[in-house]
């Protein structure tokens, strides 16, 4: 298995305050399921609305990668687990039992796609990084591939 | 499965006289969803051979890099027809991901 892991925020270990877990069919009409889900468990942390369109982005390019990717030669399910820990640290799973990532090091470059007549602008993993405070990415090939993002939320209630 | 689009997210294209197609897209941009949008730009282009193509994305409500996607396929096809993409009014769900993406080098962005 190879992984990686960008920021520190994927390593902080906390109590569980709240946890939900789905299962999807990896159609691409699930994109925006999943994005409302995990809007929806969120919203008792009382994001912002910058931190929310930020968890939105972020876990439609990683439910996406499951379709496009992992699951580009057939069909299967994405397992999807958020969690609430203490302090309002979001960390959301994404799993799939797809083809797996040959090498993630290239697939972390910007640009870089293996679905280029699908007009994949080969952003996913720029953006996941992006707009979140930890993410990490653990594969294998033939067994699929499991993302993690984590996000701190400062919430409107704690804005200054 | 019948699945209506809402109003609120119906694409309008709309050619002026001087060979500019004008495109307003709204509601979210994603991997589904731009697949539709593809095909509905691209019926235009065919029908329209317009010189100038303009993506108003005043009315995006959310946005990932598939949206990306949609544009730089855009802007190839024109590169073909010798025209010219131009992105215009993009609300603040498409900004964050053109700036992210470095898209104001590749394309033009009004204003």
């Amino acid at each position: 298995m190879a992984s990686y892991t960008v920021g520190d925020a994927c390593r902080t270990r906390r109590p569980v305050i709240n946890e939900i877990r789905i299962r999807l069919p990896a159609l691409s009409a699930n994109e925006s399921v999943a994005r409302a889900v995990v809007a929806a468990f969120c919203a008792a942390a009382d994001p912002t609305a910058t931190e929310l369109a930020d968890i939105k982005c972020a876990v439609s390019e990683a439910v996406t990668n499951c379709i496009v990717h992992a699951y580009r030669e057939g069909t299967g399910d994405i397992l999807l687990t958020a969690r609430l820990l203490q302090d309002r640290l979001l960390c959301i799973e994404i799993r799939d039992r797809g083809c797996g990532i040959p090498d993630l090091g290239q697939a972390r470059e910007p640009l870089y796609t293996t679905d280029a007549a699908g007009e994949r602008s080969g952003m996913g993993f720029t953006v996941m990084e992006s707009f979140c405070d930890g993410v990490r990415v653990s594969s294998t090939v033939g067994k699929g591939t499991t993302v993690t993002l984590c996000k701190r939320l400062r919430g409107r209630s704690t804005r200054t | 499965m019948i699945h209506k689009q809402p109003p609120s997210e119906e694409t309008l294209c709309r050619q002026t006289e001087d060979g500019v197609l004008c495109v307003r897209l709204c509601g979210e941009i994603d991997h589904h969803r731009a697949a539709t949008l593809r095909r509905t730009i691209d019926d235009a282009i065919c029908r329209c051979h317009p010189t100038e193509l303009r993506l108003d994305m005043s009315g995006i409500a959310f946005m990932d890099s598939s949206g990306l996607g949609l544009i730089m396929g855009r802007r190839a096809l024109m590169d073909k027809l010798g025209g010219e993409l131009i992105v215009v009014h993009p609300a603040p769900a498409a900004r964050r991901m053109l700036q992210l993406a470095g898209m104001e080098r590749i394309v033009r962005i009004e204003p």
